[in-house]
This record gives C-alpha cells, sequence and structure tokens, in this order.
C-alpha cells in the first residue's frame, strides 16, 4: 500500500489520454473520474460500455479514448468484458496474438445500470472470478434521460419522477456492501474531487487481477441542479461532509481511505443543491435534514475512528 | 469420415467441435442443453481446444459470446425459445458489429402457455435481426449445416453473426445416421476465422458499435447490413458447390422434391418437410402430382430460387409450424409477397399446424394436398386453416372438464 506513485497532487499524469471535445454535459463529474482514470490506466484498455451518459462519448467518426471501446448494452457490459477477456486469454494461450498486444478491461457504467439492471451481470462476472475493472460513475439517478429515480437516488432527493415537496422515499442502495459481500479481488468507493485517492485506488486496482469495483460519485450539474463550475466543491463536500465515504476493500477488511475533520453538517452539502432545495425552501425541513444527518452520523459511528476500522 | 448414429444435438456439437470453435459460451434451457454439455465434456477431456463458460443468462450469452467474436476469435453458442426472446435485445445489436459467429437454435414453442414442444414461433421472432436464418430437416444437415454457417457468417462480403435451427425433440433428441466428416475435409473446406480489421489489440485502439447522430449515418449503416444479408445468397450458392466438392453432399438454398412436374407443392421447413416428403411419395403412388419446395435458408430469403421452383406450379401449399397472432404464417405472408404480381402466380393455400410439438399426421397431408388441389383448379385462394383434429379437441374438452369439477370442488368447500 504504501509503493504508490502518487503522493501528491504533482504526481498524476500531466499527460492526458481522454480527449475534450465530448458530447458530455459541462462539468459532468463522471467523466471529470474517467479522464484522471485513463491516465492512470494507460492506453492498453479496453472500455466497455453499459448504455448510459457515457454512451455518447463514442460517437461515429469520433472517439476522445486513446484506448479501445465496445458499447454494449444497459444490462450486459461485464458479460462484454467477459467475452473480450476469454478471448484475449485465448487467442494468447494459442499463440495467435503476442502477450505485448494484451489489454485491460474496464467496464464503464452509470449508475441506472450498476446498480439495477446491470446487477445480475455484475454479480454472475464476480462469482466467475472475471478479470476486470467496473467503473460506475455514479450520479444518482438515469441521468441521461433526465435523471428520473434510480436505487441510486438518496433520500429525499428531487428527480423527474419524484417532484414532490418529499422527494425520493427510498434510501440510496449499498452497492458497495453487495460488492463487498461477495468478496471481490477489490472494492473502492471514490470520486474526481479527490484525485490523488483516486489515482491511488486505480493504480492498486490495476495491479491485482479479478473483480474489481471503482465507484465514484459523480455530481452532476443538470440532475443535481448547480452551476456546473461548482463540481469539484459540490465533490469536496460529499466527502467533508461524510456523505460520501472513501474507502476501500481489500484482503478481506474495508479501511476509510481519506477522513477530513471536522465532519461538516451534511446541510452544507444538501443547501448547494436544486434537488434538496424543497428542505430549505419555502421552510427549512428540518425533520428530513436532521433525519439524514443522522444516517451519515450512525454510519461514522459504526465505522469507528480511522485506523481502527470496524468493517463499515 | 465414419458413419453413426447422433441426435441433432450432438450433430451440432460435432459442427462445432469440427469447425474448431475457440469459444463457447452458454447458458441451458431444453432442449438445448445436451449440445453444451457434450462441449463441456470435450472441453475437459481435451477433445477440443475450446473455452466453456456457463454465464447466467442468454443475454449475457449473446453479449459475451459477440464480444469475443469482436476480439478475433470463432465462437459457438445454442439455445432455445424462451431463451432466444430472452436474448433478443442483443440478436439485434450484435448483429451489427459485423462480428460473426454461429448460433445454433432448437426451437420449441414460446410461453404462453408453457411448453417444451417444438414449433418455430422462437426462431421466427429473431428474423428480421439481422442473423442469417438456416433450417435444418435431418440430423445430417445440422452438422453440415453449421460448418457452412461458419463459411457463411465469416465471408467478407457477409460478415453476419448465423443461426441454425434444429426442431427440439424431433431432431433434438432424435438419433438419425450421421456421416462425420474427417477433420481434414472440414479444413479443407472452411478455413481458419479471418477477424479481419475486428479485433482488440493494444496496438491498433478501436472504438466498436458506436453511436450515429442522425438518420442519415443510422441508414447508411443499416442498409450496409441489409445489402450484406442480401449479397449471402450469391456466397451460399458457391459455398453450397465448395461443400459438395469438398464433403460430398449438397446442401442448396431451396430443396426441390419431385417439384419438376407437380400440379401443387407442399412448401415448409425443417423436419417436418420429412413427414410431407413422405407423403408426397404416396400421393405420387396413387397418381396424385405433388411435390415438395423446402428453403433451407430463410434469411436471406432466396427470391428468386423460390420464384423459380414455383414458376410452374399452380397451387402451394404453406405449411407454417409458427403463428403471427392476428394475422397468420409467416412463411404463407413471405410467400405472398415473394409471388405477387408474378405471371401466372400459383394460388397460394395457408396451413398452421405442428405448433408447441403437435404432429402433422399423414392424413392431414392427403387433406392439405386436396385443399390446394380444388383451390388451384377454383383459381381463388381458400380462407386460411388452423390444422386440428376432433380428437384434440375431444382431448381438450375432456382437461377442461376435469378442471371445472377442481374448480367447483373448491370453491364447495369440499376436500378433494
Amino acid at each position: 500500500m504504501n509503493e504508490t506513485a502518487y503522493r501528491r497532487i504533482n504526481d498524476l499524469p500531466s499527460t492526458h489520454l481522454l480527449a475534450g471535445g465530448t458530447a458530455m454535459c459541462a462539468g459532468c463529474g463522471g467523466l471529470q473520474a474517467l479522464q484522471q482514470i485513463h491516465d492512470v490506466l494507460g492506453p492498453n484498455t479496453v472500455f466497455v460500455n453499459a448504455a448510459g451518459c457515457m454512451t455518447l462519448l463514442s460517437i461515429y467518426p469520433f472517439t476522445p479514448f486513446r484506448g479501445s471501446w465496445l458499447y454494449t448494452a444497459m444490462a450486459s457490459a461485464p458479460s462484454g468484458a467477459q467475452g473480450i477477456r476469454d478471448a484475449l486469454d485465448i487467442l494468447i494461450a494459442k499463440k495467435r496474438l503476442p502477450s505485448d498486444e494484451d489489454v485491460s478491461v474496464v467496464v464503464v457504467t452509470g449508475d441506472g445500470a450498476a446498480y439495477g439492471m446491470g446487477l445480475s451481470a455484475t454479480s454472475a462476472a464476480i462469482d466467475r472470478g472475471l478479470d476486470f475493472l467496473y467503473l460506475c460513475y455514479d450520479n444518482e439517478g438515469y441521468g441521461n434521460t433526465g435523471q428520473q429515480s434510480s436505487a441510486a437516488t438518496p433520500h429525499a432527493a428531487r428527480t423527474a419522477t419524484a417532484t414532490g415537496s418529499a422527494g425520493y422515499p427510498g434510501y440510496k442502495k449499498n452497492l458497495f456492501d453487495l460488492w463487498v459481500a461477495n468478496r471481490p479481488t477489490y472494492a473502492a468507493t471514490a470520486i474526481a474531487a479527490e484525485p490523488v485517492d483516486l489515482a491511488r485506488k486505480i493504480e492498486k486496482a490495476a495491479n491485482l487481477r479479478g473483480p474489481r469495483l471503482i465507484l465514484c460519485l459523480a455530481p452532476c450539474p443538470t440532475g443535481w441542479e448547480y452551476d456546473p463550475r461548482e463540481t469539484t466543491d459540490i465533490g469536496r463536500l460529499a466527502v467533508r461532509t461524510g456523505v460520501w465515504p472513501l474507502k476501500e476493500y481489500v484482503d478481506g477488511a474495508v479501511v476509510h481511505t481519506v477522513v477530513r475533520r471536522p465532519r461538516l453538517p451534511v446541510e452544507e452539502y444538501l443547501s448547494r443543491q436544486g434537488r434538496f432545495r424543497h428542505l430549505f425552501e419555502p421552510a427549512r425541513n428540518e425533520t428530513v435534514i436532521t433525519g439524514i444527518q443522522a444516517r451519515v452520523d450512525a454510519y461514522w459511528e459504526r465505522a469507528g475512528a480511522p485506523g481502527e476500522e470496524k468493517g463499515a | 469420415m465414419r458413419r453413426t448414429l447422433l441426435t441433432g444435438n450432438a450433430a451440432a456439437a460435432w459442427g462445432a467441435r469440427l469447425a474448431q470453435v475457440d469459444y463457447v459460451p452458454s447458458f441451458p434451457i431444453t432442449p438445448q442443453t445436451e449440445i453444451i454439455e457434450r462441449i463441456g465434456v470435450w472441453a475437459e477431456s481435451g477433445e477440443m481446444e475450446v473455452r466453456a463458460v456457463t454465464v447466467e443468462s442468454e443475454h449475457a450469452m449473446i453479449t459475451a459470446a459477440a464480444a469475443a467474436a469482436a476480439t478475433g476469435v470463432r465462437v459457438f453458442s445454442a439455445t432455445s425459445s424462451q431463451g432466444l426472446l430472452y436474448a433478443m435485445e442483443m440478436l439485434y445489436a450484435v448483429a451489427g458489429w459485423r462480428a460473426p459467429f454461429v448460433l445454433v437454435n432448437v426451437s420449441r414453442g414460446v410461453a404462453t402457455p408453457v411448453t417444451l414442444g417444438s414449433d418455430h414461433d422462437d426462431v421466427f421472432a429473431a428474423r428480421d435481426s439481422g442473423f442469417l436464418q438456416l433450417h435444418c430437416a435431418t440430423v445430417q444437415e445440422v452438422l453440415d449445416t453449421v460448418l457452412i454457417a461458419y463459411r457463411l457468417g465469416e465471408d467478407p462480403r457477409v460478415r453476419l453473426p448465423v443461426l441454425v435451427n434444429l426442431d427440439g425433440f424431433y431432431l433434438s433428441f432424435t438419433r438419425e445416421p450421421v456421416w462425420i466428416p474427417d477433420a481434414d475435409a472440414v479444413a479443407g473446406f472452411l478455413p481458419s476465422f479471418d477477424p479481419e480489421n475486428v479485433r482488440f489489440r493494444a496496438s491498433e485502439p478501436i472504438s466498436q458499435a458506436v453511436a450515429v447522430l442522425g438518420g442519415g449515418a443510422y441508414s447508411y449503416f443499416r442498409y450496409e447490413m441489409h445489402l450484406a444479408a442480401e449479397q449471402a445468397l450469391t456466397v451460399y450458392d458457391e459455398i453450397a458447390d465448395a461443400f459438395e466438392s469438398a464433403l460430398g453432399r449438397r446442401h442448396p438454398a431451396v430443396e426441390t422434391y419431385r417439384s419438376d412436374d407437380a400440379e401443387v407443392v407442399f412448401f415448409m421447413v425443417g423436419s417436418f418437410a420429412t413427414k410431407a416428403r413422405a407423403a408426397v411419395d404416396r400421393l405420387r403412388d396413387a397418381g396424385i402430382a405433388v411435390g415438395l419446395v423446402r428453403p433451407r435458408l430463410l434469411r436471406p430469403y432466396p427470391l428468386s430460387a423460390l420464384r423459380r421452383a414455383l414458376a410452374h406450379v399452380r397451387g402451394v401449399a404453406v405449411i407454417d409450424q409458427n403463428l403471427s397472432l392476428g394475422k397468420g404464417g409467416v412463411l404463407h405472408t413471405e410467400l405472398c409477397s415473394a409471388l405477387y404480381g408474378q405471371r401466372e402466380a400459383p394460388v397460394i393455400a395457408s396451413f398452421i399446424g405442428g405448433l408447441g410439438g403437435r404432429d402433422i399426421a399423414d392424413e392431414e397431408f392427403y387433406e392439405i394436398s386436396a385443399v390446394t388441389r380444388k383451390a388451384a383448379a377454383e383459381g381463388s385462394a381458400p380462407a386460411p386453416r388452423l390444422l386440428y383434429r376432433e380428437s384434440e379437441l375431444r382431448e381438450v374438452r375432456k382437461l377442461q372438464r376435469v378442471a371445472r369439477v377442481e374448480r367447483d370442488e373448491l370453491a364447495s368447500g369440499r376436500k378433494p
């Protein structure tokens, strides 16, 4: 864990592999993460995409990737990864492809697929011990279609399908724990607003074999309703308020990798986003805000102090 | 080459083995399982140098199959019925990847009601997907057609995935004598897979299956697939010749049997065509000029060959083992469109039969022949017929009576 090329922001790669000018929204937190991830992984990568916002990255005849890309469908990107990985292994084993032509296989999926439709294919890929990296950009709703509620939507957020004063009635599904329960090689949460932490996790994951999850919270200006230039600030606040814990699971234990002290009140994160405005205007909804704060507090209580983890 | 008894399923597995496929992703479904089990055994024993992976659904299976083909290996897979329907999104999607592979479908009726018996509603649901579609009538044909399918789909003028269909139970579990060709002879017919530029390599990054903006670009690529499928007609004829010279058996796009001087012909696909063939012989013995026309290709549709085969007949009895609910038989609809406006086109009569494993009895073929001859003589097509015998109706009435008694007993509170 101490062997890392990334200790400070200046250590991050200065050459960027993902070209600009894509069809993504300004301030996309998912693209920000993908950019940093591609830089660390390098060009010998094939991204296997599940239907979602990122589908629009490669539009004929252009692609922003230095590596390769395969668009599959919403439910089956991990199965596409399976086919590519198996085929490359076969070609190398049968000596029809030199091993330096190998590429690493990375699924790119939004939360809509990752928390719902794609869960069966993902779970089965973990069962089979597929050697792949699974990158979820989690913008907490069906973002590409206008931010309808998904299983990743946080409690009380207003979405295109939860427009009332209560917002989304459910609670965000715990995808990280779903993965961890199945004992993958590696699983981590991350966010582009903490680039050194993200780079280290990609670096670590890239050097392991087997199913590996990188779950990135992806602040979304259009879906969360804030100005695109605030993406990094919102991301930092997600970490500083403890709403988005940065952690990793490796060798059977969960460790928090970045803990900012003191932990700020959640309303500093919520009040910056239009999707939570109904909690503050026209009247402050103390019950819901207190409830969200209590859940975050309870999480960190269970997690214990950093360094003496209780397996959050 | 050796002759042995094989089931249709075993013949499909032998086809994959002789084609030296690299990769077989699969998911079990009755009546397809014997195919993947046999390949699994060969993979473990080393008789096949193949990686066989059981995935968690047919949707995943088709995605994995096509992704592997798009990486540059030869791929085989097999499914049936609900499995094919579950995979349907990906059938349409991966046809456009232009990464050919072969998918065997062991046809079986679709729910509801649930059945294990065979008909063609499953495979016809994939009719417009971009997969080419070849239909087999005998176990030997199953083995041969898998080999032909690889050469057809992989041809640079085609580059489309291919569905090979065999009927569940009637072919899948029926043993017939089969010539298993020598590996050398097969190698002479089927060259190793050339993925061309569709593959993933570190030194040649590529984006596959990307989006387009606008109907112009979209239409261009869809038209390309359509034209490639049509081109497969010419390519198929060449391959049928090559197959005959390398392996000694002839499998034309359209099989005709005693149809040259026939007044009316049966028109159908699949294993029941062998029953039609037997009926033709018996009707001929009785002095009735009947024949059989059986397309082996349904996609691409062998339009010219069918027009030629039917140019002189007065009546065609189309027997559909499928039912487009609210319209009728798919083969019938397509044949009508193929012959409409042709000079002296025959009268076309529609018969639906053989759904969900239902047999088509010899007497039914005789009746179909009589109805079609009468229609041809009168020059007007009869209303479509749903084949059903009185004895079958009687059996269903019995089931309904049992159901009613059970329901009434439950309603009255009496314990059975």
